[in-house]
């Protein structure tokens, strides 16, 4: 029987992966590196996860932790309460629709589609807070970031995938 | 059906965020106070992480020194060569000053103390300016007190927690400092707005702020004691002024929260809608 019970934990052990992962995701993003101007274009670690995650394994990360993780964000990063879990369950949204067009074809894909969620999150995200404060936000940043963003996509994506064949398959 | 019921909760996630975001604007006391207990509770992981990331920072730092060991050098020299004829300058002045005060009996604005403390994250993001400093109510942290880094102002207090609290940065959108120009003693309003370069508002027409002056802070409001140094004139045209701010605000490690010790400055803030105020 104890076995059944360590089995057990494994088990919940693994399935938590990709819900810590994108909380650690988040807080590493949260860093204070100290390089120039590297803050208001740091890459969206916590974006790239839920995007990894909802395409490979919607099952473990849910849409409600993308939710509650985008509400956390927010607390702590001093965004605008709700701007970054609003960015999060769209975006989940948005892959899960496309999921079978970016499951199982090639790296470009998944590359490819993410592209496209990091310039749909920073048009919502934009215009969302344009908005909240009545001031028409330079877009500069925001154009900026999606763009590193997507040019890093690859080296978090690698870890998440090492991660995921090693955890859980 | 399950398609359905899927949609349907995407769809109300969706409303949630949206009436979160309106929650904010119509309950900002109960929003803030809720940050501050959310970065406290993160506060130790967050300044964990922060160690790796500050060794991680001083050795790019150090391999970028080692390319101008040199020429920082002999700039090093030159500037000691400068500052210690400054150092005499302000030497003669100090003691004038001392004798002319005397002569005037002159009321001192009281002293200010000082609470120094590590930053422990740097949220960033295309849209908000801030910082988290490992000090909160415990050390003494207030809302509403001038943070310094090195000589400069680099903000204010804006949320404290009982051991972390959130700077707002000048450059952030709801950044509002008044200041006063160097030479014309001209007051201004120092307003961010998520460029590296805060504006200068508020400056009468006819008054033309130079490059290169000094902008201090003027006191008024009573939120920030007067004379901290802010910034540099940076560019005027077209009757937009541009201040960079002293201290390089993407490279902080500590910080100095100013305890003026003069309550009620928070009548100054300007009530502005957005996000941290």
């Amino acid at each position: 029987m104890a076995v059944g019970i360590w089995q057990r934990l494994d088990q919940a052990g693994r399935n938590s992966v990709p819900f810590s992962t994108t909380v650690a995701a988040m807080l590493v993003g949260m860093m204070p590196l100290q390089l120039p101007d590297y803050s208001f274009v740091a890459p969206p670690l916590t974006l790239m996860a839920i995007y990894y995650w909802a395409i490979y394994r919607p099952d473990l990360l849910k849409p409600y932790m993308a939710f509650g993780i985008g509400v956390l964000q927010d607390l702590l990063g001093g965004s605008p309460l709700g701007m970054s879990a609003l960015v999060y369950v769209l975006s989940y949204w948005l892959v899960l629709t496309q999921r079978r067009y970016f499951l199982g074809n090639s790296f470009w894909f998944l590359w490819l589609g993410f592209a496209l969620v990091a310039v749909g999150a920073g048009a919502v995200q934009w215009v969302a807070y344009s908005l909240m404060t009545v001031h028409l936000v330079a877009p500069g940043n925001v154009v900026a970031q999606a763009l590193l963003a997507i040019v890093l996509f690859p080296v978090p994506a690698w870890c998440f995938s090492k991660l995921h064949r090693s955890l859980l398959s | 059906m399950r398609a359905l019921l899927q949609r349907f909760s995407f769809m109300l996630m969706v409303l949630a965020a949206i009436g979160l975001m309106m929650m904010t604007r119509a309950d900002p006391v109960f929003i803030d106070a809720a940050r501050a207990r959310v970065t406290d509770a993160f506060a130790p992981i967050l300044g964990f992480i922060a160690r790796p990331a500050g060794a991680v920072a001083s050795v790019l730092e150090s391999g970028r020194q080692l390319v101008s060991v040199y020429a920082e050098n002999q700039r090093l020299r030159e500037d000691n060569e400068r500052l210690r004829q400054w150092q005499q300058t302000a030497l003669r002045l100090e003691a004038e000053n001392n004798s002319l005060r005397g002569l005037l009996a002159y009321k001192p604005d009281p002293a200010a103390s000082y609470i120094t403390a590590r930053v422990i994250a740097d949220p960033g993001g295309a849209f908000v300016r801030t910082l988290v400093v490992m000090a909160g109510q415990r050390d003494g942290v207030r809302r509403g007190q001038a943070a310094m880094a090195g000589q400069g102002v680099i903000g204010r207090v804006v949320q404290v927690g009982e051991w972390s609290s959130r700077i707002l940065l000048v450059t952030d959108l709801n950044a509002r400092i008044p200041v006063v120009l160097e030479t014309t003693r001209q007051r201004a309003m120092l307003s961010g707005d998520n460029s590296d370069q805060p504006r200068l508002m508020y400056i009468p027409r006819g008054v033309e702020p130079t490059v290169g002056e000094r902008v201090f802070t003027s006191g008024h409001g009573g939120l920030f004691p007067a004379g901290l140094p802010v910034g540099v004139v940076a560019a005027t045209h077209d009757g937009e002024t541009r201040v960079t701010p002293i201290v390089d605000l993407s490279r902080i490690e500590y910080v100095q929260l100013v305890d003026f010790g003069i309550p009620g400055g928070l009548a100054a803030e300007a009530a502005q809608p957005g996000a941290m105020q």
